[in-house]
């Protein structure tokens, strides 16, 4: 007996009331787009349930997959089985057996939401169980800590059984929160903040700032694959890289340059909000930690968040570096983070970088110079890329592999 | 003196000849045709399109990975794709993969970074009487630098019993190596039971040679518990030169080769691109094949076993249950096993005496010593090995062959 579906339980969207069939909409969307690696699966979904049909696809490959699918709370490998008591009974042992039950524990849990089905949930549990034990030498039940649950639910159109429950990803689907753009540097912090606001939902731009030939195109082909990591978890993710050369010279030539800093990151916040505002976007993500370096201090955030008023979210904002590496490397993106090239971040830095800088004498500095067509140019001249999921991405190598 | 030598060079360089251009003078790729190529555990012929990648990256992507310009990138960008698909394919993580020269050295990275690495936390190492000579040798390496190395005996069909690993254990005891599939006889060694036992043992590593295993008999890194395994891309149709080792997550070791810094600093030296990229299209399209070519070959394997069992004189080596598809080792009593590989040579049947590593040593197969084989039936012994190209056919004809052979050379030696 092989697991034919995976049964999934929705997370916190069943109490979602109205917007329910959004949300299930939206899940059901992003687990065909992570699925697209296994032609074969098929999705079907109802207000309580979702089920991924595998008709011959790998299960344990589509477990994995759907282990990252925000918006899931639990799933299961399950078998669908007729009404019919003799066939469920078969169907349980032979679920059984697939294990190694040599001394083992078990319970069943049954829900009946097919009200009008011969037995009840107390008789059902009683024919599994006796079933079980007659067959199955030395089981023991055991309701308080089982090594197998038996998971039954009878459901109007068929029983549906499995022994495993895998705790899924938790949050919300992605894009059922709107979307917003996440300033993408290739460091360790970014990808964990788009990371974190994708478990609650939004749907991610990344916007990236490329600075030829000072950095190099390495730096962009790290963040690209750290797009392509969370492209993974949400499905096709747009990057924008902004051309930045120009700008960064000239706020070297024109800010004194323990501003420089100050200056380059209001400009960039300046030019993601052009590129929000022109996507319909509703907010900006960034990965500031506070106090971690001279830009993240208040003062500063201060100073650099004087350029908008759009929403910015700071997932990380509380957090410690270590805190923030173990969830990078949680995500995979550690890796692709360290890898050692300059970004648009450590170039041009001062040597010693106001700690505290003034908004105030920050505006004054920055008013002997229009930056607005270079702005302006940036932005129009930005390139677009759709990141897809990396599975199924076009590889212009494929042949080569 | 020197024209004796001459000479004797002279007549295997004439027999070469005789092989490759006589017989009827067939051309080259006649030749291919009608050669039956039976030593697939030495190494195998490499898919077409294995080698169309190999000549594609050698000519176009020849940058080095570690330059820094895009030319260069490229070449990473190449190699990390082919980590990741080899990955996938043995569904592990992509930096769980380190890329070698081969088997032999992913062996000898294994056991020797293993203990170089936990010297200080024991210094016992645990490895068969039936490890492939990578092992063997590099364990006795380590007894020399004072390491105490166990041997665990086999039994009769060359299958190690977990319970005498079990009994060596020792508090000092820091690294177990067992092959998966023997190369000589083809014996599947129980590594999920092992693998099971030993994950009690947080401080003992647990190292598979999974060099004749791979694309043959299935293995599950992760429900087997191993921590180290070796694979070798000429084992399974890539190109000689380029293996692989997977060190699971978390499992440190250290490098023997120091150097740049490759490989995540584990081995160092520039990266093969085109042996890499090569190695993870061979795996592809040996894995995805790898159901119905197995089939094959034990229809091949159980063949020649029936028919071995009645050609008087012949003992059969291999297990019937528990060995791998493809390989079959058995003796003719009364003949040399050199004797008979070039007999059967003669006919364009290529086999081989023991492992290719050990056959040119006049030795007695140590794996077939381990299994308790006399000595003299150990020294007739032959090994025909398998791969998806063989045919029932072929098999036929080396039927015909050993009964042909065993008839002429019995003649000759009464």
């Amino acid at each position: 007996m092989n697991y034919d579906r995976i049964l999934i339980r929705y997370g916190e969207l069943s109490t979602k009331g109205r917007n329910r069939k959004h949300f299930i909409d939206r899940l059901r969307r992003n687990i065909k787009s992570i699925l697209r690696d296994f032609p074969n699966v098929k999705i079907e979904s109802n207000r309580e349930r979702m089920f991924v049909l595998l008709n011959g696809e790998d299960k344990d490959a589509v477990l994995d997959s759907l282990t990252k699918v925000f918006g899931i709370q639990t799933f299961s490998p399950a078998i669908k089985v007729e009404k019919d008591i003799e066939k469920m009974k078969q169907a349980a042992l032979e679920l059984f057996q697939m294990n190694d039950t040599e001394g083992i524990t078990f319970k069943i849990t049954t829900k009946r939401s097919d009200k009008e089905f011969e037995f009840d949930t107390g008789e059902l549990n009683h024919i599994f169980g006796s079933h079980l034990l007659k067959n199955i030498p030395n089981l023991k039940v055991d309701v308080k800590n089982p090594d197998i649950n038996l998971l039954v639910e009878v459901r109007k159109e068929a029983i549906y059984m499995s022994c495993e429950t895998v705790h899924g990803a938790g949050g919300l689907p992605v894009g059922s929160s709107g979307k917003a753009m996440l300033m993408l540097s290739g460091g360790i912090d970014s990808p964990v903040a788009g990371f974190l606001s994708m478990k609650r939902g939004v749907e991610i731009e990344a916007v990236h700032f490329f600075s030829p030939p000072f950095t190099s195109e390495r730096a962009k082909q790290k963040v690209i694959d750290l797009s392509e990591k969370l492209a993974n978890i949400g499905g096709t993710v747009k990057l924008h890289i902004v051309p930045f050369t120009e700008i960064q010279q000239l706020i070297h030539k024109q800010v004194p340059e323990n501003y420089s800093m100050t200056t380059t990151r209001r400009l960039m916040l300046k030019i993601t909000d052009e590129i929000r505002r022109r996507n319909d976007g509703l907010a900006i993500i960034t990965g500031e930690s506070l106090g971690q370096v001279a830009s993240q201090t208040l003062e500063s955030m201060f100073a650099i968040n004087d350029v908008t008023n759009t929403p910015i979210l700071r997932p990380l904002i509380t957090m410690d570096k270590t805190e923030i590496i173990e969830l990078s490397q949680k995500i995979d993106t550690f890796e692709i983070s360290s890898r050692p090239y300059e970004d648009c971040c450590t170039i041009f830095v001062p040597a010693s970088p106001k700690t505290k800088p003034k908004r105030d004498k920050v505006r004054y500095y920055e008013s002997y110079t229009d930056f607005e067509p270079l702005i302006a140019e940036a932005v129009n001249n930005t390139e677009t890329v759709e990141i897809k999921p990396q599975n199924k991405k076009e590889d212009q190598f494929a042949d080569l592999f | 003196m020197k024209t004796e030598i001459y000479s004797i060079a002279f007549i295997e360089r004439t027999n070469m000849v005789r092989f490759l251009v006589g017989n009827g003078g067939f051309s080259t790729n006649d030749k291919e045709k009608a050669m039956i190529y039976f030593d697939n555990s030495a190494t195998t012929k490499p898919y077409k399109e294995v080698l169309d990648s190999f000549t594609k990256v050698s000519t176009s992507f020849f940058g080095n990975p570690s330059s820094l310009h895009s030319f260069g990138a490229q070449s990473e960008k190449l190699i990390s794709q082919a980590r990741e698909q080899m990955a996938k394919l043995m569904k592990v993580q992509s930096n769980e993969i380190y890329f070698t020269s081969g088997g032999t050295e992913s062996n000898n990275l294994a056991i020797k970074g293993s203990a170089l690495m936990y010297r200080n936390r024991g210094k016992h190492i645990i490895i068969s009487e039936i490890e492939h000579p990578s092992i063997k040798e590099a364990a006795l390496q380590l007894k020399e630098l004072g390491f105490k190395v166990t041997s665990i005996p086999v039994d009769q069909n060359g299958h190690v019993n977990v319970k005498d690993i079990q009994k060596k254990i020792t508090d000092e005891t820091i690294l177990v190596s067992i092959m998966h599939v023997n190369n000589e006889v083809g014996s599947i060694q129980p590594i999920k039971e092992i693998g099971d036992f030993l994950k009690d043992y947080p401080k003992i590593l647990f190292h598979v040679d999974h060099v004749q295993g791979i694309g043959k008999v299935p293995l599950d890194f992760h429900n087997c518990h191993i921590d180290l395994c070796s694979i070798s891309a000429h084992k399974f149709h890539g190109l000689k030169g380029v293996g692989a080792l997977y060190i699971r997550n978390g499992v440190k070791i250290s490098p023997l080769l120091s150097g740049g810094g490759q490989e995540n600093r584990l081995r160092s030296g520039t990266e093969n691109t085109a042996g890499i990229i090569s190695m993870a299209k061979a795996l592809r399209i040996t894995l995805q094949q790898q159901e119905s070519h197995q089939k094959l070959m034990i229809r091949i394997k159980d063949f020649l076993r029936s028919q071995l069992e009645k050609i008087e004189g012949v003992v059969i080596h291999t297990p019937i249950f528990r060995s791998a598809p493809h390989i079959l080792n058995f003796s003719i009593e009364g003949f040399k096993a050199e004797v008979f590989v070039h007999a059967l040579e003669e006919k364009n049947i290529y086999v081989s005496t023991t492992s290719a590593c050990s056959s040119k040593k006049a030795k007695a197969s140590s794996t077939l010593m381990a299994m308790g084989v006399k000595e003299e039936t150990a020294l007739s012994a032959i090994r025909v090995s398998l791969a998806y190209e063989n045919t029932i056919e072929e098999a036929d004809k080396f039927i015909e062959a050993v009964n042909q052979a065993v008839t002429g050379l019995r003649k000759v030696m009464n």
